[in-house]
């Protein structure tokens, strides 16, 4: 594991200044914006708000208004109010699975791919097995054995990840394995082990970066459908899930569904445009 | 001497990017008459192919080519697409280093061919299949008649460069040009395309214009030579003075740094790099690289001038001792 | 006679192709069949061939890139394909290679400083020295120390090639193998680099195994040369008996088809035409596997493998027909076709 960690720190050194070139282009301009809006969010809404998140704070039900710009539920509260805290557990609650499916599924990868034989089947059969079963059906049921919580949502949906990164690495190490260079570093005499940390696992990281980019807003909505259907977050935790399951049980109240699907939509797309962009800008020719 | 098939004058071919412009072609003036063979050589970058290309036509909208180039007479830069396509396959025929990218994988090369006939000459599909076979034949492809129902993934890459050049030949061109059409084939293959070209010249009386950056194929096909460095000719003659009696400083520096199969005798290389094309010094190209630098190399337009038995774009020309 | 630095023995290299649906059988490609060679000290070996004769396969099996599949290569005395995997490791630092393509053999994500350390510090070198013999290496290869903080992609061709030579010099190797080092390389280039190795070659003691498929290069560098076809090699001399008194058909077919640039020459010399193309190494033809393109091919050589041996001519030759031809330097009257 700490070889994966290491070698993304490798890998981040730029070939070409990557993301100044990125910033011209409007797609990864909105992502980027959009982003750096919900993390300042994350950070300052409790110094701002004029209301709390659990803050029963006027009348129910009330359509959008001056004191309430997206109007209350049906508790009185805030629904803006609620939304924006909303960020606090829908997006750190991604992080945390990305991050660690990234870690742990490029590593059985990697291992497969690089050393082939039993444990290449062994892992791979595993998550054969696991992508077997439609997403939200197995995040379902692990979540559901596992009991409610934002926590055990996330270990749920590691159980569900992982095997897309395992895939996808083990395919990077496959394919770098027969490049000249790697044929070199055996030729001077590189260990293996270090051949797999300093030159196959930086080559292999763009895609897995790209592609953890692009998976984050769908691991949000994972997130929230799960709280959707009871089986994540908590009520009165506002993470949107939740959030949009009490609007729909308002349905003609459409502010309080409206706002946590925005928002979760602003996030889904930016993050999309943000891997796209930089797909575009590290795999040109289509080599990282 | 009878009219040009071909002539070229003051060619610039440039490409717009975004760190300038890389000019390619630099003002290029070539003549290719009938039944010659022109062979037209440099390394990367001098500008060979990119010149060729313009002849048909074939660089993209990017490029912004001026200048002339008069096949029988006709102007062809900005002559209309149609017109072009005419011409293309037909009265000049040309052939590329990498036959795989111009040969359909889906169609047989039967298929392919007849096509290449049918456009141009409104044959019966009958009458393009014989010829097909004809053309297979002419090319020396083994086996003819079962041969144009393989696909291209089928054939070796020699054989695939025979059927590039049947193709070209399909409606007896004037001219052909090859641009590098040996550099990815083996040597007993090469020497067999090669062989190819030099019957069919002789037996249609074709011109040819060969790009290669190999001096070893000019010196045993061309009738004349030109030397291109930095998107110029700098040097021009018929084969036997280019080889014996050159006068530019490049030319002598590529001869006498190729190695050799019939001496061992010492490599001169020349030294430093190919200029960049956006970023060009006034005046002559080469004059980072050549021994006989002087400050008039500098400044001075150099153009091609006759020198002694060839024509050379060097004002410090002749050098003594320059000829091999 | 000294002990040879290098002695490949019956050398097999052999690749499975999974069988189709179709065919369901597992077929066998022989890349290498049965090669032998010696490389000296100190001198330059050039294994020639066009595409497809297994020279490639040859030079990644003697540096134990690839497991040859059997056979016996042998570095200074010692076994390289029974030594235990370590030490192994630990005596590639005194057989290097260069590789192709001087793009593809750097790594992208590493400065021109860390490719060059590497060596050494896989090698347990002392942490001390690692850095002068880096700026030493750049040297070495008539590169400027001041750009070893630069990726490889920020180097022309010619510079990458640099310094992958570099990167085979940094332990002081008694023997590089080269894999056409210059053939990416454009003409003047080429000059360059050739001049290089050369130099370093008279100047460090080094043994070069040298493959090739250029025959001018091959001339001009090597002190003795062994000529590949189908996985086989065909002849094999010192420079001088290869090219001027070959004796194998193939040899006399490649050396008439390699250009030379001396149009009088050209025009002069006798043309060889084999026709037909390298037939497919699934199936290689029986007996002398060049029978099939060569037009002294009789009965005999359908049925009988010719050995490599020497038929009176002072170097080695596998022909049942062999005749001594000097074809570079030969000018008749009427080229010959042969087909």
């Amino acid at each position: 594991m700490t070889v994966v960690l290491e070698a993304v720190t490798v890998s981040l050194v730029p070939a070409r200044h990557p993301f100044l070139r990125a910033l011209r282009r409007p797609q990864f301009a909105i992502g980027l914006g959009v982003l750096a809006f919900w993390i300042l969010m994350i950070i300052t809404v409790s110094w701002w708000a004029p209301y709390g998140p659990i803050e029963q704070a006027g009348d129910r039900l009330q359509s959008p208004n001056s004191s309430h710009w997206l109007g209350t539920d049906t508790l009185g509260r805030d629904v803006l109010t609620r939304t924006l805290y909303g960020a606090r557990y829908s997006l750190p609650t991604a992080a945390a699975v990305i991050a660690f499916t990234v870690v742990i599924g490029s590593s059985l990868g990697a291992l497969a791919g690089f050393r082939g034989g039993w444990i290449d089947t062994v892992i791979m059969r595993f998550s054969d097995v696991v992508l077997a079963f439609p997403p939200i059906l197995l995040a379902m049921a692990v979540a559901a054995a596992l009991g409610p919580g934002l926590r055990n949502t996330v270990l749920a949906l590691i159980v569900v990840w992982w095997p897309i990164y395992a895939r996808l690495l083990r395919g990077q190490v496959i394919s770098i394995r027969h490049r000249e260079h790697i044929e070199a570093a055996v030729s001077v005499g590189v260990p293996k082990r270090r051949i797999l940390r300093r030159h196959i696992l930086p080559l292999a990281t763009t895609p897995v970066l790209i592609n953890a980019t692009m998976d984050f807003g769908q691991v949000v909505l994972l997130t929230a459908s799960l709280s959707f259907l009871g089986l994540g977050a908590v009520p009165p935790t506002p993470e949107w899930g939740v959030l949009i399951d009490e609007g729909s049980r308002n349905f003609y109240q459409w502010w309080i569904a409206l706002a946590p699907g925005a928002a979760i939509l602003s996030v889904v797309l930016a993050f999309n445009f943000l891997g796209d962009s930089l797909r575009d800008v590290f795999d040109p020719r289509g080599r990282p | 001497m009878s009219e040009p098939l071909l002539e070229l004058n003051d060619l610039h071919v440039t490409f717009p990017v975004s760190s300038g412009a890389i000019k390619a072609v630099r003002g290029l003036d070539l003549t290719v008459h009938a039944g010659e063979v022109v062979g037209i050589v440099g390394e990367s970058g001098s500008g060979k192919s990119a010149s060729m290309l313009s002849v048909l036509g074939l660089h993209g909208p990017a490029a912004q080519v001026s200048g002339s180039v008069r096949f029988r007479g006709r102007e062809l830069i900005g002559a209309p697409a149609a017109e072009l396509r005419h011409l293309r396959g037909g009265r000049i025929g040309m052939i590329f280093q990498d036959p795989m990218t111009s040969l359909n994988p889906a169609l047989t090369i039967g298929r392919q061919l007849s096509e290449a006939v049918i456009v141009h000459q409104k044959g019966s599909k009958r009458t393009a299949g014989e010829r097909a076979i004809e053309l297979l034949d002419m090319v020396s492809m083994p086996n003819p008649k079962a041969r144009v129902r393989s696909y291209p993934h089928e054939l070796s890459g020699g054989m695939r460069q025979r059927v590039m050049i049947a193709m070209a030949m399909a409606n007896d061109p004037d001219l052909l040009i090859a641009d590098e059409p040996t550099t990815a084939l083996d040597v007993t293959t090469q020497a067999q395309i090669l062989d190819v070209l030099r019957r069919i010249r002789t037996e249609r009386h074709l011109a040819i214009a060969i790009i290669t950056h190999d001096l070893g194929i000019v010196a045993g096909i061309a009738d004349t030579v030109n030397v291109m460095y930095a998107g110029r000719i700098v040097e021009r003659g018929s084969v036997e003075d280019v080889f014996y009696r050159h006068e530019h400083p490049y030319t002598s520096g590529l001869l006498a740094c190729l190695p050799r199969l019939d001496s061992r005798s010492e490599l001169v290389p020349i030294g430093g790099a190919p200029p960049a094309l956006d970023a060009l010094p006034p005046g002559c190209a080469f004059q980072d690289r050549c021994p006989h630098v002087s400050l008039e190399c500098m400044s001075a337009d150099v153009q091609l001038a006759p020198v002694g038995a060839t024509e050379a774009a060097c004002v410090n020309a002749p050098i003594r001792g320059a000829a091999r | 006679m000294t002990e040879p630095l290098l002695q490949v023995s019956h050398l097999v290299k052999e690749f499975g192709t999974r069988g189709s649906l179709l065919r369901g059988s597992k077929q066998v490609v022989q890349a290498v069949s049965d090669v032998s060679f010696v490389l000296q000290r100190g001198e330059t070996l050039s294994i020639v061939g066009e595409s497809g004769c297994g020279k490639s396969t040859t030079a990644r099996c003697v540096m134990q890139i690839l497991s040859p599949t059997s056979g016996s290569v042998q570095f200074d005395g010692q076994e390289l394909t029974e030594l235990p995997d370590e030490d192994l490791r630990r005596l590639r630092r005194r057989f290097q290679m260069v590789f192709q393509d001087p793009q593809a053999s750097l790594n992208p994500r590493m400065t021109v400083r860390q490719i060059l350390s590497e060596p050494l510090e896989v090698h347990d070198a002392d942490q001390a020295a690692i850095r002068p013999r880096v700026d030493e290496l750049m040297q070495l290869v008539q590169l400027r120390a001041g750009d070893l903080d630069r990726y490889a992609h920020q180097f022309s061709g010619g510079q990458r090639q640099r310094i992958g030579i570099a990167r085979a010099l940094a332990l002081s190797p008694d023997m590089i193998a080269l894999d056409e080092p210059v053939s990416a390389l454009d003409v003047s280039i080429q000059a360059e680099i050739i001049r290089l190795l050369e130099s370093l070659r008279d100047e460090l003691g080094l043994a070069y195994l040298f493959i090739a498929h250029d025959l001018s290069v091959v001339r001009h560098l090597s002190d003795r040369v062994a000529v590949m076809y189908l996985g086989k090699i065909v002849e094999s001399g010192t420079n001088e008996e290869v090219y001027e008194r070959s004796s194998h058909p193939y040899t006399q077919a490649l050396l008439a088809a390699a250009p030379i640039p001396d149009p009088i020459l050209e025009r002069q010399r006798s043309r060889i035409i084999i026709e037909g193309e390298v037939p497919s190494p699934l199936d290689p033809p029986s007996g002398c596997r060049f029978r099939t393109r060569c037009w002294k091919a009789t009965q005999r050589c359908a049925e009988e493998e010719p050995l490599l041996t020497d038929p009176g001519v002072g170097h080695l030759v596998a022909c049942h027909h062999p005749e001594e031809v000097n074809v570079v330097q030969r000018s008749v009257t009427d080229p010959q076709e042969h087909s």
